[in-house]
């Protein structure tokens, strides 16, 4: 978790409660710019500077005060919504300048008392979002020629100094006072959580031994000897600071590929109905059964044949299927997994046209030069990496009339189990075509998990000739017994056992210790390499829960409970 | 679901069965595998037909018909006991909750194996009894024999029918498997050991019978419990037929404790051998070694897994309905046997992981009463000699007295005195080969072999001579 530093940020108010997480209303995703409560944007040719000004009566909830630009769900909700947007909306900007509208500080990371008075459960996908949304900068510099400049004037301390380690570059203001730090360990007894600790290692190259010592030194690191250290790129003096970051920001514009005279694609607001019990959007609908605890998450395919070219992904824009589909499930995923903490199972069907779908995976594969048929395609696969870190059971259903096709069937692949049915329902519609499934290019490369891997290489990993018989079928409607033979799907049953089999397969999941399965799954979905984001999601983020779970950080005399009193943390000594 | 029996289907059935299209095909698949494992596996000795009773609907009255049938044409089928629509559950965490239509998908391993150790049980007895037909005392007690195989295959059928009505493609697997797992057998074994030894004689049919089927009666009596309702329904119409099975044990023990009675009084001796009897002691060698061995089918004196089936309502207690306490047991207890500082004693444990040695306690006192009723027969004959019913730690393979040796008794012993006393209380291999010189078979009507007393009446008030079985 990332945890502010600065205690002004943790002046305790008087010993208000943050509400009970049980009370915190239902959390809305889809935000705009002209709702912005804790960010600017100005545009400037090819520059985009993304200014963090947090409201500190701004919170979610109330309860805290985000002080020193210290950000809580709401502010980076918004943050994910900026980043989405440049990437959507302006091809013409090539770097975003990511700076700060306070005076001498940058941000201190997520807010102390929002944490203290979370659930555990809110603070675990709280952080899961924030890692995504970083990850997500990253994607966007290595991939949608979108560098990320991190302009730190002022202290970045804990989240903000993690938030700056997302950019490609680091610039911090040379004043002898600002300096950047990750003081969870000494000041809280936690960890960075959003991958500071990886990402100073892995991605900047800071020498183990100094990443130690800059790890327990809570006021932090500044000037040169950061630069030293690699922990930051440079430290600018103060009076060359504006002229300094304009000229970076120029020079990594140039080294885009981003086009020059394009048209963005407004990303218009999410047509969406929330009730208890249904979710529902243009071509992705849930059910939501809180006596089972699942959710029937339903996705349709094309209603129309794909368009011939690119310039047709243009004019259908937010329309274009593939696009709405991404959009669609990414605003489901962030709601359930949110709002609906107790849905621990989901189930997806698919309904719809598997050549059509395998059609618009064709077209943007052979447009993936232009830039967006490329921000769809990397926009699908962090969607689809959302799904592979979700804490929660992934069954699909493959039945008669679905389209589990191409990017469709990456929900199959991403799911802990599939069924496929062996034959028709017989009592429904015995002439039907029987469930059938489909490999297409779009499986091979374009859609990689977080371990660098496809879903087809994570599943076939170490037997690469069932990759290659798999790859062999590319776009040959695969029933069952196919199916089953390749090893694309778990189970066959027929109409005889279906039901029965689903039914009771979700109800003994759903009888099993959730926590046991939390680790279960993200144990098998991601086997293959560790890469920097497998390390946050599973090494980093396994270790913080029980760092946070233990008396020392959590308990009454744990250092959590203590900061902010003025007392020090009673720790039980022994090492585990 | 109606209990109106269907029989004119070719699966005679109260589950309406010709509704339900997917469970008919899935049955109706299963049932030649299930004709050529009764060939293959069945009875050996070739017969024409059998007057035996064919179960036809669950009513208190008029639920089965007699008549001569070929076995092969036996109607096998299912039935379940009529459904209490108010039923609930009767004990465990979800007492008070209406009884499960469905397999809650939580519980579903624990079912399936329940269903499936119960399932195994049923065709290893007709596999472990099918050359007696050749050697049976009378064309009565080969009817009897036979009744209670079909019975056994249609008991299976129950099971199965659950199998495939509840567990999926997961339990039609399982089913099958009930037809490879064979009786004896090196590859595939019957699941429980006492399942696996043959029945080589009239004498341990009729100590199986007693002992061993009323293990099964006990171990259905606690699924008859169970808060899985088509489970409970069907274990609790079994238990009727089952009662026949434990009828042809306790009379047909009655028969030979009579007949050696006579033959003791007639020669005044205790040894009958020489006249074609069985002696008393060997009588209760038989006793002895089929109910120690059916004891251990009760399982260890302590068992997590079936405190947990108690708390989940997968199993309950023998009449639990009956019982006067919380139905919970969280905070009871219960003295079970065990070895104390070496000796044999009792200790203190909680009355859920105690409930084994509560349904071997239950099943013991029943035990009891065939012995009683035979020591009737030695009293009325003014005869000093009794049975009796061995201590629980006597020749035992699992629980707590395994590896421990003891006499009948319940003293301690070493490995050495037991080995040198041990054919005074078990049958020795003398023993068994006489008791198997005494099986000739009498296949003539009306006509008895001289080692057992005929019965005082024939079945559905048929006459002793009925002609009970055309041989082929």
């Amino acid at each position: 978790m990332t945890i502010v530093a600065m205690h002004d940020a943790l002046a305790p108010t008087n010993g208000t409660p943050v509400a009970d997480p049980g009370s915190v209303p239902a959390i809305d995703f889809r935000v705009s710019p002209d709702t912005y409560k804790h960010w600017r944007i100005a545009l400037n040719g090819d520059v985009a500077t993304v200014t963090m000004d947090v409201d500190e009566q701004g919170g979610l909830v109330p309860g805290y005060e985000l002080k020193l630009n210290s950000y809580d769900l709401g502010v980076d909700i918004e943050l994910y919504d900026v980043v989405q947007r440049l990437r959507f909306e302006h091809p013409e900007i090539r770097t975003v300048v990511l700076t700060s509208g306070k005076e001498k500080i940058f941000c201190a990371g997520a807010n102390i008392r929002m944490l203290a008075g979370s659930a555990h459960s809110w603070k675990v996908n709280f952080c899961k979002f924030t890692n995504e949304t970083r990850n997500g900068i990253e994607d966007a510099t290595a991939n949608s020629g979108q560098t990320y400049v991190a302009a730190l004037n002022g202290t970045a301390s804990g989240g903000g100094y993690e938030l700056a380690l997302a950019c490609e570059h680091i610039m911090l203001v040379d004043d002898r006072s600002s300096a950047v730090s990750l003081p969870e360990l000494p000041l809280l007894g936690v960890l960075p959580g959003t991958g500071g600790l990886t990402r100073v290692v892995d991605k900047r190259h800071v020498r183990r031994d100094l990443a130690d010592y800059f790890s327990t030194k809570s006021e932090g690191i500044g000037g040169r000897k950061a630069v030293e250290w690699r922990l930051i790129d440079e430290a600018v003096p103060r009076p060359k600071w504006d002229e300094v970051v304009a000229a970076r920001a120029a020079e990594f514009a140039t080294s885009s590929t981003r086009p020059n005279d394009a048209e963005g694609v407004t990303l218009t607001p999410l047509a969406k109905t929330r009730t208890p019990d249904a979710i529902g959007y243009r071509y992705v609908s849930a059910k939501l059964d809180r006596e089972t605890r699942q959710v029937a998450i339903t996705v349709l395919g094309p209603e129309q044949d794909a368009p011939a070219d690119a310039a047709a992904i243009h004019a259908h824009g937010v329309d274009f299927w593939t696009l709405a589909v991404t959009r669609e499930l990414d605003d489901l995923i962030l709601d359930l997994r949110t709002n609906e903490t107790e849905l621990g199972t989901w189930v997806f069907r698919t309904l719809g046209d598997g050549a059509r779908v395998r059609a618009y995976d064709q077209l943007l594969l052979d447009n993936a030069e232009d830039w967006l048929a490329n921000e769809i395609l990397l926009y699908l696969k962090r969607t689809l990496k959302r799904i592979d870190v979700t804490s929660r059971s992934l069954i699909a259903l493959i039945e008669p009339g679905s389209c589990f096709a191409g990017s469709l069937l990456e929900l199959a692949l991403a799911a802990d189990r599939s069924f496929q049915l062996l034959g028709t329902f017989e009592d429904v519609d015995p002439g039907a075509a029987p469930a059938a499934i489909a490999v297409g290019s779009i499986n091979f490369g374009a859609l990689p998990m977080s371990n660098g891997l496809t879903r087809l290489q994570t599943r076939y990993l170490g037997q690469d000739a069932d990759l290659e018989a798999v790859r062999a079928r590319i776009g040959t409607p695969l029933e069952s017994d196919a199916a089953a033979g390749l090893g694309l799907v778990t189970f066959t049953p027929d109409d005889i056992d279906w039901e029965d089999e689903v039914r009771i397969s979700v109800e003994e999941r759903s009888s099993f210790s959730p926590d046991a399965l939390t680790g279960l799954e993200a144990n098998y979905r991601f086997a293959g390499p560790e890469t920097i984001e497998t390390k946050i999601f599973g090494r980093l983020t396994a270790w913080q829960n029980w760092i946070f779970y233990r008396p020392n950080a959590s308990g009454a005399d744990g250092a959590l409970r203590k900061f902010g009193t003025g007392q020090r943390a009673d720790f039980d000594r022994k090492r585990v | 679901m109606t209990t109106t029996a269907d029989y004119t289907e070719k699966i005679p059935n109260n589950v309406e069965l010709h509704e339900d299209r997917r469970l008919q095909r899935a049955l109706e698949s299963w049932q030649p595998n299930f004709l050529n494992w009764w060939e293959s596996m069945g009875p050996t000795l070739p017969t024409e037909d059998v007057y035996l009773r064919t179960a036809v609907n669950v009513g208190r009255e008029g639920w089965a018909h007699f008549g001569h049938v070929a076995m092969k044409d036996y109607r096998w089928g299912i039935f379940l006991a009529e459904r209490n629509r108010d039923r609930r559950i009767a004990f465990g965490e979800h007492k008070g909750e209406e009884a499960w239509q469905k397999v809650p998908g939580e519980y579903r391993a624990d079912l399936q194996r329940l269903i499936v150790i119960q399932g195994d049980t049923e065709p290893a007895s007709v596999e472990q009894q099918r050359n007696l037909g050749a050697t049976a005392p009378s064309l009565y007690d080969m009817r009897n024999l036979f009744q209670v195989n079909v019975e056994e295959g249609r008991h299976l059928w129950a099971m199965v029918y659950l199998l495939h009505a509840y567990f999926g493609r997961e339990g039609r697997e399982e089913a099958e498997e009930l037809l490879h797992r064979n009786s004896g057998s090196d590859d595939a074994p019957r699941i429980l050991g006492a399942f696996n030894e043959a029945t080589p004689d009239w004498l341990s049919f009729f100590m199986f019978t007693y002992f061993t089927d009323r293990d099964g009666k006990y171990q259905l009596g606690t699924l008859k419990e169970s808060a899985f309702d088509p489970l409970s329904r069907t274990c609790e119409f079994m238990l009727k037929e089952e009662s026949h099975h434990m009828f042809v044990g306790t009379t047909g023990i009655d028969r030979v404790v009579e007949r050696t009675v006579e033959l003791m009084k007639q020669h005044d001796t205790d040894d009958v051998t020489a006249h074609g009897g069985i002696s008393l002691n060997v009588l209760q060698k038989y006793a002895s070694f089929h109910y120690s061995v059916s004891l251990d089918l009760f399982g260890s004196e302590t068992s997590t897994n079936v405190a947990n089936y108690f708390t989940a309502g997968l199993k309950g207690r023998w009449s639990e309905e009956r019982r006067k306490d919380d139905h919970q047991l969280t905070s009871e207890s219960i003295f079970v046997d065990s070895i104390n500082d070496g000796e044999i004693g009792q200790s203190e444990v909680s009355a859920l992981v105690g409930l084994n040695t509560d349904l071997r306690r239950e099943y013991i006192s029943d035990c009891q009463n065939g012995v009683d009723r035979w020591n009737k027969i030695l009293d009325d004959a003014n005869m000093p000699q009794r049975l009796y019913l061995p201590n629980v730690a006597f020749n035992r393979k699992v629980g707590a007295f395994a590896g421990v040796e003891a006499t009948p008794e319940g003293t301690k012993l070493s490995s050495a005195e037991w080995e040198l006393r041990k054919g005074d209380w078990l049958p020795t291999a003398v023993d068994k080969t006489y008791v198997r010189s005494l099986m000739q078979p009498v296949h003539e009507r009306g006509k008895i072999a001289a080692w057992i007393a005929p019965p005082r009446q024939g079945i559905n008030g048929q006459p002793f001579d009925y002609d009970y079985v055309h041989l082929a």
